[in-house]
C-alpha cells in the first residue's frame, strides 16, 4: 500500500446493532430451539470473534417448519394480492428504516466491507421487496395467464456471499405470488436472516408464512427432499445444484438453480482503459471476488495487454484491505476458514501449473481470514485457475487477437452466468453480446444489479431467472 | 397401406424403406438393426398383432450420438437465422405437408387405429400446428423479452435465446399431432432437435423427415430416430453436449431416470404432463417454447447529456 494515501481509521459504529448471545429457529412465528437441541456458533470472519450461538435445524425441525408453512399457505394464498402487497411494502420500509443496523450486522457476520453492505446490499434488499410488493396484485398482467396460481410451500437454500440480498431474491417473489416459505441461510451467515424474522414480526406477517431454519448442508438436503415442499430454489455451488436436481427428479417440485460462474471480462483495444480498469477491479474484487457472476477471467486484446496490466497493477496497489467496518476499506475478509483454504489451494495450483502470480504489497491482519488481491498472467485455457470457480479475489488474465477468438474463449467454460465487454464500438458490443452464452452481459460496466432486471445463468450456471417479471415464473404454477 | 393387397392384383406396389433422418440425410441405423412396425386396428389389437407395415431402423447409442453432432453443427446457423426466415421455413413445412396429406392420413390411421376421417382431422390439426408455430418465430421475443426500468443510468434489455440442442422424446400415443406439437416449438425458437419417434408408431415421424428435407430446413436442425425410446433416450439424457430434454414420451419410471441423468450437465428438463392432462388437440400456450429459451440481459450505461438534459 506504499502508494496509497494514509487514512485515519474510520470505523462504522457497532453500537446500533444488538446481537443476542443466542438465537433459535424461526418456525410458525416463534423463535424455538432445535428438536435435538443442537447449536452452532457463528463467527466474525475478520476477527474470529464468536458473534452468537445459533440453533441448528434437523430433519424434525424441517418437518415442523414445512407443516407450519403448509398451514399458513391456505390463508396467505387466499388473501387479495393487494393485501399481500401491503405486507411486502411494510417489510421493504422496515428494512429501509433498519438498514444501517442490518448493514453493520451483515458486515460483522460476513466480513464484507461496510461500504458494500451500506451502499449495495441493503439498498438492493429494500428495493427487491418494494419491487415485488407491487407485483402481488398485478399477476394477471405478468404474462402467465389470467389467473396464475402459487405453487405452495417453497423450500429455499441460500449462500453466504450476499446473505440478506439472496434472502430478498428468494422470499420477495415467493410471497408476492402467494407462496409460503421455509428458508435455510448459510451456516456461516445466519444472523441477517434471523433479524429478518424479527422484521416479519414487526410487519405483522401472519405466522408460518416465513420460516427460517439455520443449519448446514444436511438441513438444506432435508428441506429440498421434504415431500410436502412444492418448489425448490437454490443459490450456491454447481456441485450441490446438481445434487438437488437429482433429488427432485421424478417429483412435481418446481426447481430453479442459480449456481457458479467463471465470467469473462473482455477488453478490446479501443476500450477506455481507465474505465475498464475500474470495471475489472469491481468485477473481481467486489465482495472479495466471492460472487457467482464475478469477472474472474480477464480477456484482454493482445495489443493493449502491457498498458492495461500496468494500469491495473497500479490500481490494485491502492486498494485498502482491512477492517470491514472501516468506511475506507475496499477489501474485507474472506467469509470462512474453509473458503480461505479453497482459495489458497487453487492459487497454489495456479502457480504449480505455470501461471505467473502477482499481488500488490499488502499487509494482512493477524486474526481473521484474509487473502490479498491476486492476479495471474501467462494463463492458458487449460489451467485450473482459468476453468474452476475460485470464488475469491483472484483474477486470471488471458489474451486474444480477434473478436472471434475472444468469443470462443469466453464461451469455453461449462458455466454461463455473466460476461463483460469493454469497447467504444457499439456494433461490436451488440455482436459480441449476441454470441456470448451467458445470462447477464455488462457492457462498459460490471456487477450492476436491479430488482427489475432478470438474473440467472446458461449451461451449468443453472436455470430460471431472479428479478423482474421473469422472476415470478419460478413461483407460479405455469 | 391397407390397399396394398388389393392393388397387387393389378400392379405390385413399391414399398418404402423407412430410414432415419440425421444431418439432412437418410441413413439406416449404423447398427444394421431393424424392428417390425405393425398397424394398430381394433380387430388386430384383439388378435394381439396388427398387419405388418414396415421394418424400421432400431437406432443405437451411436446413432443418438451422431444425431447430436449433426444437431450441434446446425445450431449456429439456425439460431442465427432471422426469426422471419425461420417462420418462412416452418410455413414451408406446412405447405409440403399439405401436399402429402393423403399419405399422412393413411399413416396416422394405421399408426393410431383411426378411421380415415378421424385420421384426416388429426393430419389437418397437425398441419395447422406448423402454421401456428411458423407465426410465433418473430413474436415470442417481444412477448417474453423487453426493456427493464432499472434504477440507474443504464439501458437494460432482456431477450430470449435458444438453449441449444434439445433431445425430444415424442409422445408415444399421438404419433403425428403429438410429435409436431413437441418438435415445432423447439425449432421455432432457434433450437435444434434430436427427436425419438413414438416407439410403436414411428412411421409418421420418419415420413416427416422426408417433408423436412424438402422444406428448406437446413440439415441437422431436426434429426429423427426410431427405435426403443429408453435405449436411445438414456445416452441422450447423459450426453454432455445436449442442453435440454423434453420427456413427453417417457413414462414416470423412465422420466425419473432420465431426469437424474440430465442433472449431470444441468439440462433443462421438461417433465411429461400427467396422463389425464394430455390433450394434443388443445391450442398450445407458450410454455413449450419458453421451456427451451434462456433469458439474456444486456446492460449498457446511457451516459448523460449534462445537468440540463436535452434542450428540445
Amino acid at each position: 500500500m506504499a502508494s496509497a494515501f494514509e487514512y485515519a481509521p474510520a470505523p462504522e459504529s457497532r453500537g446500533n446493532v444488538d446481537i443476542a448471545p443466542s438465537y433459535g429457529l424461526f418456525i410458525d412465528g416463534e423463535f424455538t430451539e432445535a428438536a435435538d437441541g443442537k447449536v452452532f456458533k457463528t463467527v466474525s470472519p475478520s476477527t474470529e470473534e464468536v458473534l452468537s450461538e445459533i440453533a441448528q435445524a434437523g430433519a424434525a425441525d424441517v418437518d415442523r417448519a414445512v407443516k407450519a408453512a403448509r398451514k399458513a399457505f391456505e390463508k396467505w394464498s387466499a388473501l387479495p394480492g393487494s393485501e399481500r402487497a401491503k405486507y411486502l411494502f411494510r417489510i421493504a420500509r422496515i428494512i429501509q428504516e433498519r438498514s444501517r443496523e442490518l448493514a453493520v450486522l451483515e458486515t460483522l457476520d460476513n466480513g464484507k466491507p461496510i461500504k458494500e453492505t451500506r451502499d449495495a446490499d441493503l439498498p438492493l434488499v429494500a428495493a427487491h421487496f418494494f419491487y415485488y410488493a407491487g407485483w402481488a396484485d398485478k399477476l394477471e398482467y405478468a404474462g402467465f395467464g389470467a389467473n396464475p396460481k402459487p405453487l405452495g410451500v417453497a423450500g429455499q437454500v441460500i449462500p453466504w456471499n450476499f446473505p440478506l440480498l439472496m434472502l430478498a431474491w428468494k422470499i420477495a417473489p415467493a410471497l408476492a405470488t402467494g407462496n409460503t416459505v421455509v428458508l435455510k441461510p448459510a451456516e456461516t451467515t445466519p444472523l441477517s436472516a434471523l433479524f429478518f424474522a424479527d422484521i416479519c414480526r414487526q410487519a405483522g406477517l401472519p405466522k408460518g408464512v416465513v420460516n427460517i431454519l439455520p443449519g448446514y448442508g444436511d438441513t438444506g438436503a432435508a428441506l429440498v427432499a421434504h415431500p410436502d415442499v412444492n418448489k425448490v430454489a437454490f443459490t450456491g455451488s454447481t456441485a450441490v445444484g446438481k445434487e438437488i436436481a437429482r433429488t427432485v427428479a421424478g417429483s412435481r417440485k418446481k426447481l430453479t438453480l442459480e449456481l457458479g460462474g467463471k465470467g469473462a471480462n473482455i477488453v478490446f483495444d479501443d476500450a477506455p482503459i481507465d474505465q475498464a480498469v475500474e470495471g475489472i477491479v469491481n468485477g473481481i474484487f467486489f465482495n472479495q471476488g466471492q460472487v457467482c457472476c464475478a469477472g474472474s477471467r480477464l480477456l484482454v486484446q493482445e495489443s493493449i495487454q502491457d498498458e492495461l496490466l500496468e494500469s491495473l497493477k497500479r490500481r490494485l496497489s491502492t486498494l485498502r484491505l482491512g477492517d470491514p467496518l472501516d468506511k475506507n476499506t475496499d477489501i474485507g475478509a474472506i467469509n470462512s476458514e474453509e473458503q480461505l483454504t479453497r482459495i489458497t489451494s487453487l492459487v497454489e495450483q495456479g502457480e504449480a501449473e505455470g501461471a505467473e502470480r502477482w499481488s500488490p504489497a499488502c499487509e494482512l491482519p493477524e486474526s481473521g481470514y484474509w487473502f490479498a488481491p491476486t492476479l495471474f498472467t501467462n494463463v492458458t485455457q487449460a489451467h485450473t485457475i482459468a476453468r474452476d470457480e475460485i470464488f475469491g479475489p483472484v483474477l486470471s488474465v488471458l489474451t486474444f487477437r480477434t473478436p472471434d477468438e475472444a468469443v470462443a474463449k469466453a464461451n469455453n467454460t461449462a458455466y454461463g452466468l455473466s460476461a463483460g465487454i469493454w469497447t467504444e464500438k457499439g456494433s461490436r458490443i451488440l455482436a459480441v453480446a449476441n454470441k456470448l452464452r451467458a445470462g447477464v452481459i455488462w457492457s462498459n460496466t460490471f456487477n450492476k444489479f436491479d430488482p427489475t432486471s432478470p438474473f440467472g445463468g446458461y449451461k451449468e450456471s443453472g436455470f430460471g431467472r431472479e428479478g423482474g417479471r421473469h422472476g415470478l415464473e419460478a413461483y407460479l404454477d405455469v | 397401406m391397407s390397399e396394398k393387397t388389393e392393388k397387387t392384383e393389378q400392379r405390385l406396389s413399391v414399398f418404402k424403406t423407412y430410414k432415419l433422418y440425421v444431418g439432412g440425410k437418410f441413413p439406416r441405423s449404423e447398427s444394421g438393426r431393424v424392428y417390425e412396425v405393425t398397424a394398430k386396428t381394433s380387430a388386430a389389437g384383439a388378435a394381439g398383432k396388427g398387419n405388418w407395415l414396415a421394418n424400421v431402423p432400431l437406432s443405437s447409442r451411436k446413432d443418438a450420438r451422431d444425431a447430436v453432432v449433426a444437431a450441434r453443427k446446425a445450431f449456429g446457423a439456425w439460431s442465427g437465422a432471422t426469426a422471419y426466415n425461420r417462420g418462412q421455413i416452418l410455413y414451408r413445412i406446412a405447405e409440403m405437408l399439405e401436399g402429402r396429406r393423403e399419405q399422412f392420413v393413411r399413416e396416422v390411421a394405421d399408426a393410431e387405429g383411426l378411421s380415415k376421417s378421424k385420421a384426416a382431422a388429426v393430419v389437418d390439426a397437425t398441419i395447422d400446428r406448423w402454421v401456428l408455430y411458423a407465426g410465433w418465430t418473430d413474436k415470442i421475443a417481444q412477448v417474453v423479452g423487453g426493456g427493464n426500468p432499472v434504477a440507474g443510468p443504464f439501458f437494460n434489455l432482456s431477450s430470449p435465446e435458444p438453449t441449444g440442442v434439445v433431445a425430444v422424446l415424442a409422445p408415444q400415443e399421438s404419433s403425428f399431432l403429438g410429435l409436431v406439437s413437441v418438435v415445432a416449438p423447439v425449432i421455432a425458437t432457434g433450437n435444434t432437435a434430436v427427436v425419438i419417434a413414438s416407439e410403436k408408431s414411428p412411421l409418421p415421424a420418419l415420413s416427416l423427415g422426408e417433408v423436412l428435407a424438402t422444406s428448406d430446413l437446413p440439415g441437422g436442425v431436426v434429426n429423427i430416430l426410431s427405435g426403443r425410446t429408453a435405449e436411445i433416450a438414456t445416452p441422450l439424457a447423459a450426453h454432455q453436449d445436449v442442453n435440454a430434454i423434453d420427456l413427453a414420451g417417457a413414462d414416470d419410471v423412465l422420466a425419473k431416470e432420465l431426469e437424474i441423468a440430465a442433472a449431470d450437465n444441468l439440462k433443462r428438463v421438461l417433465r411429461p404432463q400427467p396422463v389425464d392432462e394430455v390433450d394434443w388437440s388443445a391450442k398450445p400456450g407458450i410454455d413449450r417454447m419458453t421451456a427451451f429459451l434462456e433469458t439474456k440481459t444486456v446492460w449498457h450505461p446511457t451516459g448523460s447529456l449534462g445537468a440540463s438534459g436535452s434542450s428540445y
